[in-house]
């Protein structure tokens, strides 16, 4: 017995003769070495566990921010259009409204066609082909035709006037000169007609590379150059602001109950499990119970932030009140007792000690149960918020969609730019994460101080 | 904290907590009998298509842009067929023709009066980056490579599983590399066009298998529609832009997915040749490339005249500058359907034909 003590404390080299002269200092003295040893291992195991996890997030976060960097510029170019009446199809002499009405179905397709093709036309090919002039019309954005129609209906006494304006060139063109092709060289679904009118236009200064505020102001698009984030990022305020609502209260009032006014019987045993097991269930079960019972039984719209803060109400209440009922508990009983000897009733107790006690940890237990559903999708597919919404949602009762979906929904495009676009979206996501939990722990920190 | 924070606190919460049950309650009332915007449910491969439509639409018209959902056909068609009433979708997006059985679920429903809009066709690559040499490969080929199981190599009418590590060792002139193929899951119609096109295609070339077809249907398809599980098919997403750079990284894998896909990166992938031709975009117009499929929107004709904008939409989706050959669906990789289709669909579509499943 004492043997197999000396062997544990001095290690098993040391010959038996040896140990029966020392003395336990001495023993200690030469385990001490040993000891410190595998305190120092351990020590180490622990920091570079950290380091590690450290690490992925740096190559994660560096990994997404390489990949958003072209999200956030884009090039234009510059056209003059010549605004001709004839080929607008609408009539010179009007003016005022019923040239606004004529204009805003005029043949603006036709004006930027007619506009752009003398662009590409030299001494050799005085005359482009129709092969030449299909090339050279998806060298823009399909969306300049409504880009050159604006600007007429804002200024309607240019028609028949030739402006410069500054249009979106095509996501193909955008990333051609954003990947760092060898200039006029074929690349990325360009050809090399493409490519020389390109060089040509870069030439003339006609291309200019601006920051893409339109990523912010810029709803939903179809198009990569004209995609944007905002009609997601009002639906993810939206719905949680209608789940903050509903959970932060629910929950706390639901803890508050279960902890300080339940009784201890089989019941509320019962009740406590059934929280603890929610916490655990799959949210596209949430999903699914939100188009059954919210959507089908009460009639509120599909895809309606309302519903979906609803179904994130759901999911996120069984970690608010486990939470709050942990920080609740956290509360000593000795400041309930004070409180009673002196004559509170259990609801002053409650409201007045245990409540603002226990503040902090219910923050915390909100603000997790927050970020959870801020990256939820699954249970938003089956309520119908995983959909392609171009109008930007003002109300909680319109259809909308929120970030997360919007990421996964880019991430599914086959158009290349979309790959930018779904990191930059990320980023906007991780940003809104990073506010909340500041947020969250300087309210916490406030609540602390008494 | 002190106590008058406290109760303002509680105050607060309290009081919103009754004006979001107030606000719950004037919502439902509002969703009266109205609505402003199209909707559309169904496939994620007609998903790319149509929102290009809406968006286009809700430039150019006064009416709002189209709201479409990405559910997949099958969740796509019991929406759809829920009922008539407006809170349901008007169209339902579908990478497969309508079944009779989602049809008479329609019809159950009192969903009686449906159009079809045939939009074009989707062919499904087998691609591999283009560093590595293009692949020919027959679809009995592929059959052999991903079944789960196949016909044994003596030639005896049994089925052992899948004993092909490499692809040569199916045809020696396939090159000497492991079989590895990213393909769709089990949930998406991708697949079950997949297993429809190529492998049941393949399967079929054995004379002893078409012949249980007769006898006993489900264990033909089992035959011929069940994918190797032992790695060699991986499931990965459907159409994500993440396995372009997961075949880029490895030279050595295939990918199986959508036309559209392959047309967007043709700068970094490249299509296998199956059975004699290539994923050109003529070669699946004029159907001599094997692999293709139809696909398909529904249209809820009650609601037409209740939403306003169907028609216009629909006349905007069926239009020579959408669906035609030079449209601009054929920019996002959509197969155009052919001058006279077209017309044909069009006016079908126009005059709201009911459609009528009798098979």
């Amino acid at each position: 017995m004492t043997n197999s003590i000396d062997k544990n404390i001095t290690g098993n080299a040391t010959p038996a003769k040896l140990q029966t002269k020392l003395s336990t200092t001495e023993k200690v003295a030469l385990s001490l070495k040993k000891r410190h040893q595998k305190e120092r291992r351990f020590r180490n195991t622990g920091f570079s566990a950290v380091l590690f996890g450290f690490m992925l997030v740096v190559i994660l976060i560096g990994d997404i921010t390489t990949k958003a960097l072209p999200a956030f510029h884009q090039h234009w170019v510059k056209l003059d259009v010549n605004y001709q009446s004839d080929w607008l199809s609408v009539d010179a002499n009007l003016s005022g409204y019923e040239l606004t009405q004529q204009l805003k179905t005029a043949n603006f397709r036709k004006v930027l066609r007619n506009s752009l093709y003398p662009m590409f036309v030299n001494e050799q090919t005085p005359k482009l082909s129709r092969k030449d002039k299909r090339s050279a019309f998806k060298l823009f954005s399909s969306n300049a035709e409504f880009t050159i129609r604006d600007a007429l209906l804002a200024a309607p006494e240019d028609l028949n006037e030739t402006v410069s304006i500054w249009v979106r060139l095509d996501d193909d063109v955008d990333s051609y000169l954003k990947e760092g092709f060898a200039f006029g060289t074929a690349g990325l679904r360009i050809d090399e007609q493409q490519a020389q009118w390109v060089a040509k236009l870069e030439q003339e200064q006609r291309i200019e590379s601006r920051f893409n505020t339109s990523f912010f102001t810029a709803s939903d698009s179809r198009e990569p150059e004209l995609a944007g984030i905002k009609g997601a990022l009002m639906g993810t305020l939206l719905t949680m602001f209608v789940t903050l609502l509903l959970s932060f209260p629910l929950g706390v009032a639901g803890a508050l109950y279960l902890e300080e006014f339940a009784p201890k019987n089989r019941l509320t045993d019962i009740i406590e499990i059934n929280i603890n097991n929610l916490a655990a269930v799959p949210s596209i079960v949430f999903g699914l119970l939100g188009l059954a019972v919210i959507i089908n039984l009460f009639g509120l719209p599909r895809s309606a932030p309302l519903v979906g803060g609803i179904v994130l109400t759901l999911m996120t209440l069984p970690t608010i009140i486990i939470a709050s009922r942990a920080a609740i508990k956290a509360v000593p009983p000795s400041i309930r007792e004070a409180a009673l000897g002196l004559g509170a009733s259990k609801m002053q107790v409650t409201l007045s000690h245990v409540l603002p006690q226990a503040m902090p940890g219910i923050i915390t237990g909100g603000i997790i149960g927050i970020a959870q559903a801020l990256g939820e999708t699954a249970p938003l597919l089956m309520i119908g918020m995983v959909a392609f919404i171009v109008d930007v949602p003002t109300s909680i009762a319109d259809s909308a969609t929120v970030l997360p979906v919007q990421i996964f929904l880019w991430a599914d495009s086959p158009e290349r730019a979309f790959l930018a676009k779904t990191s930059a979206a990320i980023l906007v996501l991780l940003t809104l994460l990073l506010v909340i939990n500041t947020t969250a722990t300087v309210l916490r920190s406030k609540f602390e101080k008494k | 904290m002190n106590k008058m924070m406290t109760s303002a606190l509680t105050k607060a919460v309290f009081g919103l907590s009754v004006s979001t049950v107030a606000l719950l309650s004037s919502v439902t009332n509002a969703q009266g009998n109205s609505r402003d915007t199209i909707t559309a449910v169904g496939s994620s491969t007609v998903y790319p298509f149509s929102t290009v439509v809406a968006e286009r639409f809700g430039k150019n018209t006064d009416f709002k842009t189209p709201k479409i959902e990405s559910t997949g056909t099958g969740g796509g068609m019991k929406l759809f067929c829920a009922s008539n009433a407006i809170d349901t979708p008007d169209l339902a997006n579908a990478s497969r023709r309508m079944k009779k059985s989602e049809f008479d679920m329609c019809a159950k429903n009192g969903v009686t009066s449906i159009t079809e809009v045939l939009v074009g066709y989707d062919g499904i690559v087998v691609a591999n980056s283009n560093t590595a040499s293009a692949m020919k490969v027959t679809r009995k080929e592929l059959f052999l490579a991903l079944a789960k199981d196949v016909p044994a190599k003596d030639g005896s009418e049994k089925l052992i599983a899948n004993p092909y590590r490499v692809w040569s060792d199916i045809n020696p002139t396939l090159p000497a590399n492991k079989i590895e193929v990213l393909g769709p899951p089990p949930t998406s119609g991708t697949r079950d066009a997949f297993a429809e096109l190529v492998l049941e295609a393949g399967c079929k070339k054995y004379a002893w298998i078409k012949a249980i077809k007769k006898q006993n249907k489900s264990k033909y398809k089992e035959i011929c529609h069940s994918v190797r599980e032992d790695h060699a098919y991986i499931e990965a997403g459907e159409n994500d832009n993440l396995i372009v750079q997961k075949l880029t990284a490895n030279p050595k894998a295939f990918g199986i997915f959508g036309f559209s896909f392959l047309d967007q990166n043709n700068d970094m992938l490249q299509g296998s040749i199956i059975d004699g031709q290539g994923p050109a975009f003529d070669a699946i117009a004029d159907g001599s490339y094997p692999v293709s499929r139809p696909l398909y929107f529904y249209v809820k004709n009650a609601h037409v005249g209740k939403v306003p904008g169907i028609l216009a939409f629909l006349k905007e989706y069926t239009s020579e500058a959408a669906m035609g050959e030079e449209g601009y669906l054929t920019d996002k990789g959509l197969i155009p359907l052919g001058e006279v289709k077209l017309a044909k669909v069009r006016n079908n579509v126009l005059s709201l034909t009911p459609l009528a499943l009798n098979k």
